[in-house]
């Protein structure tokens, strides 16, 4: 509304332009792609209710089965899980190394990145379930190159801790886990290193002058600055994670959701509702998964968005 | 080192706060700082003058090891900055000794560096928590205090992104006394500000130096140092060109560069 401090004397406040209504601008394209869109949608709803093939009974009595669900927690869910922790806490820690003063660091976690980018995960997962091959007396803890020192000095026995069988180690989940996790690790090094460099160095400048350490300066004002960018990639990245459960049959592990649908899919032949029943486990993990990643967003977020109100206050109150 | 080096490595007097002594320094074979002498008693407030390029932020991150030197020495409280002097032979200190060092030194930067994750009153209490292991309650107590004392004592537990730069940087001063610091570093700590805003956060200063803080300011606020500072010490390339009472140097200026830079600081600046 106008105010009428200052009136030209030739016209009253009334001639004075008032509120706007104006006739807004027509959207007929829209129109035209709401009733394209709401045909293909109802063409779609037909074929999924109608068409016989989804035998959606089928569908849903194979996602309900005991060795499918069990597949489900423990070959894509817990794999997922498992395989992100290692992923994201190696891949947190080699970009560290990569960005240390540290040359021989530094080095290490390039060539960790090189090796596991290079290698396909399916045959990184099959390699995995074969490795027990070089370690046919078993994986050892203790002294390094404790035999070569023995028959030097003269002495006799052995000087490890515990030993564990190689062919424990790289079968089933254990390998699936080892071999998605390390893949991960180097992608999450790629992430994790470009968050760390999207942080102002003023930051850490300003915590190195106050006094901190370099861990605490990393700890504390880095990495949860850091985290803003690292957590939408690595959301895409779990989502990527949780469909790569299924190259675990490379290992070979059968205790994993696909596995086991097409297993029930060949024995009753039949393969469409199988790909559907996968595909609608798939959504509704995703789905939740994307939620979680909104939460983590929100709180990475902090002091960044526009949660609270702009503070309307350009001039403060003078140095009391 | 020469022995020569090591001939120079006198005690510092211990009214001298700050001592340094010849300070070069390099990036990239271009040399910054060509020999910087500069000393500060306790309680007194130095101001660095000079043109954009002239090294003195250079010299301010020198003296809290931002940067490190190549050559002289600086001392802090008797402390030599950086390294261990054991009979003229010197030995790096380790990043953990140095952070020791850097402590009892606040520092307030340009770009105010708050870190934006935190509240403002969580930006206070953050050192004191994690360097010196204060008590979260005492910690909080005596960051409201501060914040009180910079005269935001309701600003606390906004974030950095929703302050005015005056704020912020009024924030960053009481960030920097809760380490109870013995000597304060200001590189240019109004030139981010708009000019309604500069005031607010002189203010703050000028009140720190009214209670005694020795304070080394780089600033463009000519003022601030004719008002407040003991001593302005002008440089210019490099080299300290010349250093002195504020009146003499501001007001009597004996060095040709001294007066250029005058001239053409006040025909830009409608305020002398």
């Amino acid at each position: 509304m106008t105010t009428d401090s200052e009136t030209r004397p030739t016209e009253s406040a009334a001639d004075r332009p008032g509120a706007i209504d104006a006739v807004p601008v027509r959207h007929p394209g829209r129109w035209v792609a709401i009733a394209v869109i709401a045909v293909l949608a109802a063409m779609l709803l037909h074929l999924l209710l109608t068409n016989k093939a989804f035998e959606w009974r089928f569908v849903f009595e194979a996602m309900n089965q005991s060795q499918v669900i069990s597949g489900f927690v423990k070959g894509t869910l817990l794999v997922t899980v498992l395989s992100m922790i290692v992923g994201v806490s190696g891949g947190v820690l080699l970009a560290v190394m990569r960005l240390s003063d540290n040359p021989i660091l530094a080095g290490v976690a390039w060539v960790f990145t090189w090796f596991f980018r290079s290698i396909p995960r399916y045959i990184l997962l099959f390699t995995m379930g074969t490795l027990g091959i070089l370690f046919q007396e078993g994986v050892a803890f203790g002294v390094p190159f404790d035999w070569k020192i023995i028959e030097w000095l003269g002495f006799s026995g052995d000087w490890r801790l515990f030993t564990l069988d190689a062919n424990q180690i790289f079968t089933g989940l254990v390998a699936g886990v080892i071999g998605l996790g390390l893949s991960e690790a180097a992608y999450m090094a790629e992430i994790a290193r470009a968050g760390i460099m999207s942080v102002d160095k003023g930051q850490a400048e300003a915590a190195e002058a106050l006094g901190m350490g370099s861990g605490k300066v990393m700890r504390r004002v880095v990495l949860p600055q850091a985290m803003r960018v690292i957590v939408p990639p690595t959301g895409n990245e779990t989502i990527a994670m949780l469909k790569d459960t299924s190259l675990l049959v490379a290992v070979p592990v059968i205790g994993e959701l696909f596995y086991q649908l097409q297993s029930i899919g060949s024995t009753y032949y039949k393969t469409f509702p199988i790909a559907v029943a996968a595909a609608l486990y798939y959504l509704a993990v995703t789905s939740i998964l994307m939620v979680g990643q909104y939460f983590l967003e929100r709180h990475f977020g902090r002091g960044f968005g526009n949660k609270a109100p702009r503070a309307a206050r350009p001039a403060g109150a003078g140095g009391a | 080192m020469t022995a020569a080096a090591a001939a120079e490595t006198a005690q510092p007097r211990t009214e001298r706060l700050v001592h340094a002594v010849n300070v070069t320094k390099s990036f990239h074979h271009n040399e910054v700082l060509k020999g910087i002498d500069l000393d500060v008693d306790r309680g007194q407030v130095v101001c660095l003058l000079g043109p954009s390029g002239s090294g003195k932020t250079t010299f301010l991150r020198c003296i809290n090891q931002l940067e490190t030197i190549d050559g002289g020495r600086i001392w802090v409280d008797g402390e030599l900055m950086g390294y261990d002097d054991r009979d003229g032979r010197l030995y790096r200190l380790k990043n953990k000794q140095i952070a020791a060092q850097r402590r009892e030194i606040g520092m307030v930067f340009q770009r105010f560096n708050l870190f934006p994750h935190m509240t403002a009153i969580e930006n206070v209490m953050e050192a004191p928590i994690q360097v010196k292991g204060e008590g979260k309650k005492e910690s909080r107590v005596r960051a409201q205090g501060l914040l009180d004392r910079v005269g935001l004592g309701d600003r606390g537990t906004a974030y950095p992104a929703q302050l005015s730069g005056g704020q912020q940087q009024r924030v960053a001063i009481a960030r920097a006394l809760a380490m109870q610091p013995k000597l304060m570093l200001f590189d240019e700590p109004t030139s981010a500000l708009d000019p309604e805003l500069v005031g607010e956060v002189l203010a703050v200063m000028r009140e720190l130096a009214d209670e005694g803080m020795t304070m080394i300011v780089v600033t463009h606020e000519m003022s601030f140092a004719r008002d407040v500072a003991d001593t302005v010490v002008f440089m210019d390339a490099g080299v300290v060109v010349e250093a002195g009472r504020p009146r003499e140097v501001l007001g009597n200026p004996q060095h040709q560069r001294t007066k250029t830079f005058l001239t053409r600081l006040h025909s830009e600046h409608d305020h002398p």
